[in-house]
């Protein structure tokens, strides 16, 4: 072979130039890989939170978060704005939390260590996704889906440059009947602002695509927790069975702690855009 | 890491050795693989790529076959062709095109030739291909994603051949897939379950180029041979990683896209739809945007033209340095303006949407950074007419098309340069000079690339040369038939002829052309006939053309040539070879080449590092000896 000519060592100059033996970002390929991975993610949840700015701007009416969720799970009566989802948020963080000590605890090669902290990271991002579940089956119950949306708004007749129009009002949640599949002015007769309404009052649903843009986007995020569990379900097996200790290091926690980290900050964006603006 | 070099480990590359790794390298060493595992569930970057190679030009095929198809129906209007029955039955009743399937023609044509040929066809070839072996790597970090990239576009493929084959037929909406066009099932028979098929198979052509790209990015990083600097990297590899760097970016926008546009048709939401009304009668959608969905689209469109030309640029660097016997004129010029263009390629998008309603003060932001683009590719032209220059130039097959490519680049480009222009756009938009300036300047351009790089690599893929002479008349003819189809098309695009038309004749303004269009019809089956044969010639040459018998047949510098004639799994027998030089080092210090492997000699200095006050080649060019 004359590929076996070059073969000889040779390990004279070459300096500050690296020589293949250790990884010129300071990572391996499949951490650099679940980066690259992480960025071209990232463009697909930028695609949809850029559409859903636009969409939103060019909409004449967009609900009051406040005003949609501000529902808590066995409390009645009492609205609480935000404050189910903060509690969601907080879940989701603190799962995040409890990765970071399980890639730590991996570095001290400690499988306790890992598989103790993995697993609170897994109930957190369960328990997320359950809390996910039961919002969305609030929503769904109050009416809210792709093509109706309960959060709507009041207009009365008033007389402009001599003709009568509807002016818009203010902002109402709703009540969703489920027999007629239509909606009413609630029982209360308030605006979300707690004004009364008037009675020459009519009554109009929310822009759709409030429900499109939080159904598929919360889902598209939900469906990376989803993912995320999983494979932290297999990363717990796996390091059950000693497999990272025979292997020498735990790198794959680290690995799919960045996924997790990521989806974590995605979720802060969607937060940004659903619940807060 | 001193174990590094170690062959033993060296396969497995990385001392933590993940499990799948050993699957992937190390099997050629414990047992012969048998035919499925070596030849269609392969792991062998080698194998994959030409796995890739051979199902672009099966697809390339269908999609060229598509346009004969409807260049017959454009020149003939009212002739009827029973072969177009016989291929395409209740399509093509009588022999005469519906207009239906001619639309679902020119979309399919689009998609095939844009998706499958020359993303897959060209990068996933030659990425697969040469990566590994001109950087020095074993195979790529990833064996196994490598394997999945392939079959999830074998299975991208095999939704969208069905999709042929349905009642309904394929899709019709173009392959910009326009909503609401694209949306309801209203619009046109194509737009049914065709539709849903071409999203589906887009869905998993996406996933294909992101598992494709995830390795190709970090096997560039990570993997080189010991001595392998960034800035000793063969042009090819830098555009196969920039490649892959823009194709993780823009595609998962069009997949946003894709599963958006599925939820608007399967689940009923608006997001592409306002208030529409389909005879007579209000639809269920409000309050979304058509335009919006141009944007998501045009975000990956426009990059997606340059996931196409940059491993054409980069394989042409490379040929065009080998054949000219010359290094590669301005290295890092042309590495940096490649940087250049992945970067526009992102802010330019809107250029493709100057007819939409767009803000014309928005629009001229878009005309500004798209005429930037000019820049980079200039610098590029230039520097292969000068590589050129005064070289020892071998005119065979590979070397005129890499040449064949700078010529249609120039061609193309400069009708780029006047499309690119928001004004001027408002008479060219959409008519058959948009046509003609993509075709040439990246269909056409990206397939002279592609051919280079198949009759230059030919020899290592298959140990055997193509049959020169067959080359000589691929590439004369398609030459003459390239500039013959579409330099014509610009006189129809100026007088305002507008593609997508199914026929002329109704139109007195447009009739005028009927010869013209036969004209061009004529050329493009005589092209696609040549080009029949270039296909006989690969598949003839592949088995029964004449040997290899030399390691390194055109005398090149790069790692490729320094493995066996038929490189196993593993690619070097023994080490990894390790590099001590730039990739172009031709026709210097009295050398025809020296390859990358050769330690520097005392005193030298790498080429491309030297200012042009400091004088390394000791080969004066004659005539003028002592000015060096």
């Amino acid at each position: 072979m004359a590929a076996d000519t070059h073969l000889e060592k040779e390990t004279e100059q070459v300096q500050d130039i690296w020589n293949g033996g250790t990884e010129p970002m300071k990572a391996s390929y499949g951490k650099l890989m679940m980066w690259y991975f992480i960025l071209s993610d990232a463009f697909t949840f930028a695609s949809f939170l850029i559409m859903y700015a636009a969409l939103r701007m060019s909409a004449e009416v967009w609900p009051d978060p406040n005003a949609v969720f501000n529902s808590f799970p066995f409390v009645h009566g009492t609205k609480l704005p935000l404050g189910f989802v903060t509690v969601m948020t907080f879940i989701l963080i603190l799962s995040s939390v409890f990765v970071v000590r399980a890639v730590q605890e991996g570095h001290r090669m400690n499988k306790n260590g890992v598989l103790l902290w993995m697993f609170w990271g897994i109930v957190g991002g369960a328990a997320f996704l359950g809390c996910q579940a039961w919002e969305w089956n609030h929503l769904i119950h109050q009416g809210l889906t792709l093509t109706s949306n309960p959060f709507g708004y009041y207009t009365t007749p008033q007389v402009v440059e001599g003709q009568t129009v509807d002016v818009f009002q203010g902002y109402v949640n709703l009540a969703y009947d489920h027999e007629a599949d239509s909606f009413s002015l609630p029982e209360d007769n308030k605006g979300t602002k707690g004004e009364e309404i008037p009675a020459n009052a009519s009554h109009s649903e929310g822009n759709w695509l409030f429900g499109c843009l939080f159904f598929f986007i919360t889902g598209f995020h939900g469906f990376h927790v989803s993912t995320g569990v999983l494979m932290n379900i297999i990363l717990w097996i796996q390091a059950a069975r000693g497999v990272y200790q025979r292997r020498g290091h735990y790198e794959m926690v680290e690995k799919i702690g960045l996924y997790w980290h990521f989806v974590d900050l995605v979720w802060v964006f969607v937060f940004l855009a659903f619940y807060l603006l | 890491m001193a174990e590094l070099h170690n062959p033993a480990i060296e396969v497995g590359h990385d001392t933590h050795a993940h499990g799948h790794d050993h699957h992937g390298h190390d099997d050629h060493d414990h047992h012969e693989l048998n035919f499925i595992e070596k030849y269609i569930f392969s792991q062998d970057h080698k194998i994959i790529g030409k796995q890739f190679l051979i199902l672009g030009m099966l697809w390339a095929i269908v999609g060229g076959l598509f346009s004969i198809f409807f260049r017959l129906q454009l020149a003939w209007p009212d002739e009827s062709f029973p072969i177009l029955e016989w291929f395409l039955g209740s399509w093509a009743e009588g022999g005469k095109l519906s207009a239906e399937f001619y639309y679902a023609l020119v979309t399919m044509h689009g998609t095939i030739l844009v998706f499958f040929v020359l993303t897959a066809g060209l990068s996933g070839t030659f990425s697969n291909y040469l990566i590994p072996l001109q950087i020095g790597a074993r195979d790529m970090a990833s064996p196994f994603m490598n394997m999945l990239s392939f079959w999830m576009f074998v299975l991208s493929s095999f939704v969208m051949l069905v999709s042929l084959f349905i009642q309904t037929g394929p899709a019709s909406g173009g392959w910009t897939a326009y909503p609401p066009l694209s949306a309801l099932p209203q619009a046109t028979p194509g737009s049914g379950l065709g539709m849903d098929l071409w999203l589906i198979s887009i869905a998993f052509f996406i996933v294909s180029v992101a598992l494709g790209g995830l390795n190709y990015v970090t096997t560039v990083i990570n993997m080189r041979t010991k001595g392998m600097d960034f800035f000793r990297m063969p042009l090819t590899v830098w555009a196969f990683m920039f490649t892959a760097i823009i194709g993780l970016l823009s595609f998962p926008v069009l997949f946003g896209a894709a599963v958006l546009l599925e939820f608007d048709r399967l689940l009923g939401t608006s997001f592409f739809l306002s208030d529409i009304y389909v005879a007579g009668e209000a639809l269920h959608h409000s309050g979304g945007s058509p335009i919006l969905f141009q944007h998501l689209f045009w975000f990956l469109g426009h990059p997606e033209v340059y996931i196409i030309i940059l491993p054409a640029m980069g394989i042409v660097s490379e040929v065009m340095s080998v054949h000219s016997r010359k290094p590669i004129f301005g290295y890092k010029a042309m590495i940096f303006s490649i940087l250049g263009i992945t970067i526009l390629s992102f802010i330019v998008w809107a250029h493709h949407m100057f007819m939409s309603g767009l803000n014309p003060f928005v629009a001229s932001i878009f005309v500004l950074f798209t005429l930037l683009i000019a820049v980079p590719s200039a610098i590029k032209v230039f520097n292969w007419i000068t590589t050129l220059w005064r070289g020892s130039i071998r005119l065979n097959p590979a070397m005129l098309f890499a040449i064949g490519f700078v010529s249609l680049f120039i061609s193309g480009g400069l009708t780029g340069i006047y499309l690119g222009n928001s004004t001027l756009d408002i008479q060219l938009h959409d008519t058959y000079y948009v046509v003609a300036h993509f075709h040439i300047v990246m269909g056409l351009a990206a397939f002279y690339g592609m051919f280079a790089g198949i009759y230059h690599w030919f020899p290592k893929m298959f140990g055997r040369y193509m049959n020169t002479t067959l080359g000589y008349i691929h590439f004369y003819v398609t030459l003459v038939g390239s500039y013959a189809i579409f330099w014509p098309m610009h006189y129809l695009g100026m007088s305002g002829v507008p593609r997508r038309y199914y026929d002329f004749t109704v139109f007195d303004q447009f009739n005028q052309y009927a010869d013209l269009n036969k004209f061009i019809t004529v050329a493009a089956i005589i092209v696609f006939a040549v080009n029949i044969l270039f296909v006989l010639n690969f598949f003839y040459s592949a088995v029964k053309g004449r040997k290899v018998t030399v390691l390194n047949p055109y005398g090149a510098t790069t790692l490729e040539w320094t493995t066996p004639i038929h490189p196993g799994h593993g690619n070097w027998v023994g080490e990894i070879p390790a590099v001590h030089r730039w990739p172009y080092d031709y026709s210097i210090n009295g050398r025809d080449f020296i390859p990358q492997t050769e330690p520097l000699s005392a005193g030298e200095v790498e080429d491309h590092d030297i200012g042009s006050d400091t004088p390394n080649i000791t080969d004066p060019i004659p005539g003028e000896e002592g000015k060096a």
